[in-house]
């Protein structure tokens, strides 16, 4: 029979490995699942990780992989340091949500000036109000010792009618002919985030995302509040005698997160989104989650499965459109991408061994 | 009598037949939380419920088997959470958060050719001339099965847990699994049991939300019940009966904000329709902050995994 053996210290090749493993079961299973629905398995496992690379339309859907790959990256590698820590910070769709509203108002309180501050001003407003949402949980935690999983999730719900307001009531375009939706930002230059490169699908939101993963890298690396969230995670009993406070942990790595998330909301509508409605978010702040553990909570290792994740996107589209597979797919598939990474975890943790049953 | 434009009578009425969903996917959870498992897993397992409740009762034109079929669906994504977190030892946390995020894909994929379909009529129960009654009839005795159902879950939780030799080994699972385990109690196989318990009965609570709540399939349709659900654990300081007191207030908020919004009271709906989160959050608050009460009540070992060495 098989057991399991604790291993001495977590395996450093089993870790590396477990997200291959975790994608190549995926497709496995994935497969599996679109054979049912009924289609070639081999195709639809084709059609989103190969043709929108090596395609024919690849040299536009490459580009549009940095489009989808920046948030992603952006709010996995803030969550992930919470994550080390201990610190469930699952809200960051809202944070994202806070952001964007936040940067979008502050540009649409000004228009049509044009000014080279006014995008700046609405980065910093998009990251402070991604910082609010996400301090309100922290806040509750470390003053009332308040569940921040539970918290940070309804106030996503919160979150998802202030964006209704926002869509109809507060930020509605007043040119809009009574539709929903705000102004369009494309024809707004100074508050606009279009592409660096033309055909390139680099925006200031990608070039965020790569400035924060080496910014990460350093911080976990060589700073000292890096190793604080690693001892805490690992050891929160030694941290404790080492003079970390839990809750100024709590508040620094929620308010990271929070930060980033609604720096990447503000990206997002001001450039691929264009303008408030009422559903421009994509639930980056849940597939979030998913490429922080893909990533192995390590910001290099984020930056590989944004990209990878951004392909079960842009591939699900491109599935979605060529086969009739239901765009809901891709989601399920995703999170199946999720099982399979926790499920070969144990690989890293523990070594199988093949025992006799004892007789009792 | 009717106060502001809202009928108290019919208010408790409905608002019975509204904290259904939470109130069975509460109290399986609290099952689960007794055993020591944390699985935060609940919205997936509902919405999972949801739709297979809802394609099992169209396809076969009855809801009973819609109901049976809730509740399979929601146990079917929970044997995939304690097989992960009981034999390979998957953390928690991050593999409920799994069942949520694959339960909102894989329901939105089943239940795609099923948008806009009526289910089969669940009708009430008969209770003669007792539903006639003045006020009370229309309270107590003019409502579908499973409103008594989730009551009657309730007092069989309470009542085991409390009661029997059953109840008292899950919750020695719960406080120490270790104890447990040194007392030759299958620590893993009744967290397998209790985890399908809870998964079955948050699949029920969304397959109530399919057939009758709403009735009607579409995505995203538990809109947060399952994480409410969630917090009224936390509420009821797990406690089964003060998670039907939980799931009622929590019902009756959202009964009360729709009747405003019906009535049409001067607040605005977004204003209305994000009072039941705000409330829960401002609930979690009290419960969690009461001098350490309610946490000092929570099960000893939950969210820990058991890994026997021998």
């Amino acid at each position: 029979m098989l057991t399991l053996e604790k291993r001495p210290s977590p395996s450093v090749f089993w870790s590396r490995a477990t997200p291959l493993l975790a994608v190549a079961l995926t497709m496995v299973a994935g497969g599996l699942m679109f054979a049912i629905l009924g289609k070639n398995p081999l195709e639809a496992i084709r059609t989103i990780f190969w043709d929108p690379l090596f395609g024919e339309f690849a040299w536009y859907l490459r580009g549009q992989l940095l489009v989808k790959a920046g948030p992603l990256i952006l709010i996995a590698v803030g969550l992930s340091l919470g994550f080390r820590a201990g610190i469930w910070n699952i809200g960051a769709e809202g944070q994202y949500i806070m952001g964007a509203i936040f940067g979008a108002a502050v540009g649409l309180a000004v228009f049509p000036t044009e000014n080279r501050l006014i995008y700046p001003v609405m980065v910093l407003a998009g990251a402070l109000g991604g910082w609010i949402w996400a301090m309100i949980p922290a806040i509750l935690k470390t003053r009332f010792n308040t569940n921040e999983i539970l918290v940070s999730l309804m106030l996503v719900y919160v979150a998802q009618t202030v964006l209704a307001m926002a869509a109809t009531r507060f930020l509605r375009n007043p040119e809009g002919a009574g539709f929903p939706g705000s102004r369009n930002f494309s024809s707004f230059p100074a508050a606009a985030n279009p592409e660096l490169i033309a055909g390139s699908g680099l925006h200031w939101g990608g070039v965020a995302a790569l400035a924060t993963v080496v910014a990460a890298y350093v911080l976990l690396q060589r700073h000292i509040l890096g190793f604080h969230i690693k001892l805490s995670g690992q050891a929160p009993r030694a941290a404790r005698y080492a003079g970390v406070s839990p809750n100024r942990l709590v508040v620094l790595c929620m308010g990271i997160a929070g930060a980033l998330a609604g720096v990447a909301g503000l990206f997002e509508v001001t450039g691929p989104a264009g303008q408030i409605t009422i559903d421009f978010n994509v639930g980056y702040g849940f597939t979030a989650i998913i490429v922080a553990f893909l990533g192995r909570l390590n910001p290099l290792g984020i930056l590989l499965a944004g990209l990878l994740m951004a392909l079960t996107y842009i591939g699900g589209e491109m599935a979605s459109t060529n086969l009739g597979l239901p765009s809901a797919a891709i989601q399920a598939f995703q999170g199946m991408l999720l099982f399979f990474l926790l499920a070969c975890d144990v690989l890293t943790n523990f070594r199988i061994r093949f025992t006799k049953r004892e007789s009792a | 009598m009717m106060f502001g434009g809202i009928d108290p009578t019919l208010l408790i009425a409905s608002l019975m037949v509204a904290s259904v969903p939470i109130m069975l996917a509460a109290i399986g959870e609290l099952v689960v939380e007794k055993a020591g498992v944390l699985n935060l897993g609940v919205e997936g397992m509902m919405i999972m419920g949801a739709v297979v409740g809802f394609v099992a009762a169209v396809k076969t034109g009855s809801p009973v088997l819609g109901f049976l079929g809730g509740a399979a669906g929601g146990a079917c994504l929970a044997l995939v959470f304690a097989f992960l977190t009981q034999f390979l030892l998957a953390n928690q946390v991050a593999t409920g958060l799994a069942l949520t995020l694959f339960g909102l894909g894989l329901s939105s994929l089943i239940g795609q050719s099923f948008v806009g379909q009526r289910p089969p009529l669940t009708g009430d129960v008969p209770f003669g001339p007792l539903a006639d009654l003045p006020v009370l009839g229309r309270i107590l005795f003019q409502h579908d099965s499973l409103v008594y159902v989730s009551i009657l879950a309730v007092a069989a939780v309470w009542a085991v847990l409390k009661f029997t030799r059953l109840g008292l080994i899950l919750r020695a699972v719960g406080e120490s699994h270790e104890a447990a385990h040194a007392l030759g109690y299958k620590v893993r196989r009744i967290r397998v049991l209790a985890i399908l318990f809870g998964g079955a009965m948050a699949g029920l609570g969304g397959a109530y939300l399919s057939l009758i709540r709403v009735p009607q399939w579409t995505d995203g349709i538990t809109a947060g019940a399952g994480w409410i659900a969630l917090a009224i654990v936390v509420f009821a300081s797990w406690k089964p009966w003060r998670v039907l007191l939980g799931a009622y207030l929590f019902g009756g908020i959202t009964v009360l904000q729709l009747n405003l919004q019906a009535a049409g009271a001067k607040i605005p709906v977004e204003y209305l329709s994000m009072s039941p989160y705000l409330i829960t959050i401002l609930v979690l608050v009290i419960m969690s902050s009461g001098r350490g009460k309610a946490a000092l009540n929570a099960p000893a070992s939950l969210g820990q995994n058991f890994h026997a060495a021998r």
